[in-house]
């Protein structure tokens, strides 16, 4: 803020000190309202994760600090490791593949064509319907003996499609159908926010220059889209490691469990059966897996810039 | 010149069919949710019913208290979403046009906390909220998802692109910092109010994991739980299900139809201009 200087007098500083005090005071109650229930439901449990995963705690107990205890006994549980695996695999299905047909949409749809603002929202609309919607008809579709989606297949010529929901070796992979088809809106609105920032000449000189379009899309599009694609890679590795909605709606984890995440696990521990201190471990464990992966991503992002 | 176009009308031909291709569950949805519930799975699949079941869609209401789950839903969407554009765009104002000692750290901490992933505080949250008595209230909701950091990060995204000499020039004319939010940063950020607005109903309205930790009572369930149990008892009744559905989807169908622009607006710039 520059201050207009008076040019008479001077002002006394005791009231230019008050004024300034006010005008902390005015600041901060800008913030306050909001501030206060920010702090007190989303900062201090976030600290709080930190402490309570080195205490013993239930429902029905006192927390007791036992320092490890907690992580040694989530390196022993057959369950975390399945989840942990689990959720990876669906991060490792759920990020390539959302990323390439967002952007590939992206750049389709970012041309001057008649009703293009119609197909985009035809593209988005999965993104934002109910999500128990989304997943009971995916279920359905699904349906091993009767569903339409394995009625093609078997056309196809593919005589024993896949389970999916109903198979332990194609629930997460129906799982990633899913929620590529679901999500790929979501991003392909960012890409398309990218592409405007992309200046028009720089295509005008590869055109002039005789490039062809795949070239273009190598040389101008990609490097132009740099920025937009690692705050998507970064969104969706974020959400792939704390997917839960729609694995508890569409497979609750199964079958068995084959498609048990970190999040229902933590669900599980901590609000079913009330473990608190193990399960703050274990949303614990969470949080440094997805700050490493985003941390690796930052170095290979500023890697690649120079 | 021919070759460009053909270029273009395979494309839009692609895109057509993709579009279609997309759509097709919601089609079968609505397709289904008129059947009779053992021509739901057919072989082949009727695209067309054969006889046309408008009942599902009157009989749901009394199959389920899905009146009240819808009441729940709204209530939930219209509270939140007041109070975090409230709230918001006010912390806003004070990040983007204050200039105070201690701003910069706290919105730091409004920054980072942003990209945790809710599942990894959501204990220590539950926690709090068991002490407060709070569980199993609608307050708990509300609470936890009024104040978040994403309204204000939004709204202050917005807030920096408008120049400081407005509010430089209101101030000089003898405006509060208060008169000069309500009376010029409001009327100025409509289009970034509708942004929040509409994220904020849309993500409370689908909300699953919140609902189904802290609502255990059947009169407090919002549409998305609601449907879910129901689902878990009547499984075999196929197009019910489908009704009860499209009529969770129908109301997010129209706020969506409404304020599309401003939906792809916000995303856009909270995505871009961080």
């Amino acid at each position: 803020m520059t201050t207009v200087p008076s040019p008479s007098v001077p002002a006394p500083v005791s009231s230019d000190r008050r004024r300034r005090r006010r005008h902390v005071l005015v600041g901060w109650s800008f913030i306050l309202p909001n501030f206060l229930g920010f702090a007190a439901l989303t900062l201090v449990p976030v600290v709080g994760t930190f402490v309570v995963a080195f205490t013993d705690w239930d429902s029905y107990s006192s927390p007791k600090w036992i320092g490890l205890a907690n992580f040694r006994r989530m390196k022993d549980d057959d369950n975390f490791w399945t989840a942990l695996q689990n959720t990876c695999w669906y991060a490792a299905g759920h990020i390539p593949l959302t990323l390439a047909a967002s952007l590939g949409l992206a750049v389709l749809l970012n041309q001057k064509l008649r009703g293009v603002g119609l197909l985009r929202t035809a593209f988005f609309f999965p993104y934002v319907t109910s999500l128990v919607a989304v997943a009971v008809v995916w279920n359905m579709l699904l349906s091993p003996d009767v569903g339409p989606v394995n009625q093609l297949l078997r056309h196809l010529g593919w005589s024993h499609p896949p389970g999916w929901t109903t198979s332990t070796d194609w629930s997460l992979p129906a799982l990633i159908l899913t929620s590529v088809w679901r999500d790929m809106g979501y991003y392909m609105v960012l890409f398309l926010a990218g592409l405007q920032t992309i200046p028009a000449e720089l295509y005008e000189a590869a055109r002039v220059d005789g490039t062809g379009a795949w070239k273009r899309f190598w040389h101008v599009t990609l490097p132009g889209l740099r920025p937009t694609t690692f705050f998507v890679l970064i969104m969706l590795t974020i959400s792939s490691f704390k997917v839960f909605d729609l694995v508890q709606v569409m497979t609750e984890g199964g079958p068995g469990r084959s498609s048990l995440v970190l999040s229902q696990l933590i669900f599980r521990e901590g609000i079913t059966h009330g473990r608190f201190g193990y399960s703050s471990a274990v949303s614990l464990a969470l949080f440094v897996i997805v700050l490493a992966v985003t941390l690796v991503q930052f170095q290979f992002q500023r890697r690649s810039e120079r | 010149m021919t070759t460009t176009l053909l270029r273009r009308g395979l494309a839009y031909v692609f895109l057509v069919v993709l579009a279609a291709a997309i759509l097709l569950p919601f089609v079968w949805m609505a397709i289904s949710s008129v059947k009779a519930d053992r021509d739901v799975f057919t072989v082949p699949i009727q695209w067309i019913p054969k006889s046309y079941h408008w009942s599902n869609f009157t009989d749901i209401w009394t199959q389920i208290p899905l009146a009240t789950y819808l009441e729940n839903s709204l209530l939930l969407s219209v509270v939140i979403t007041f109070l975090q554009v409230l709230t918001g765009s006010f912390a806003a104002y004070g990040f983007a046009k204050m200039r105070f000692p201690g701003r910069d750290a706290l919105f730091v901490g409004y920054i980072a906390t942003i990209a945790v992933p809710w599942q990894a505080y959501m204990i220590p949250q539950y926690i709090i909220m068991d002490k407060l008595g709070l569980v199993n209230t609608r307050w708990s909701l509300i609470l936890i998802q009024a104040f978040g950091a994403f309204g204000v990060f939004l709204m202050r995204q917005f807030y920096l692109t408008i120049p400081d000499e407005i509010s430089e020039a209101a101030r000089l004319d003898g405006l509060s910092e208060y008169g000069i939010w309500a009376r010029i940063m409001l009327p100025l950020s409509k289009p970034a109010l509708a942004s929040l607005a509409l994220l904020t109903f849309v993500n409370t309205w689908n909300d699953y994991m919140g609902p189904f930790i802290y609502l255990t009572d059947n009169n407090l369930w919002t549409v998305q739980i609601g449907l879910r149990s129901f689902i878990g008892q009547y499984d075999a009744q196929y197009a019910m299900i489908m009704a009860g559905s499209v009529i969770s989807v129908v109301p997010i169908l129209v706020v969506f139809l409404l304020g599309q622009r401003y939906f792809v607006r916000g995303i856009a710039t909270t995505g871009l201009k961080g």
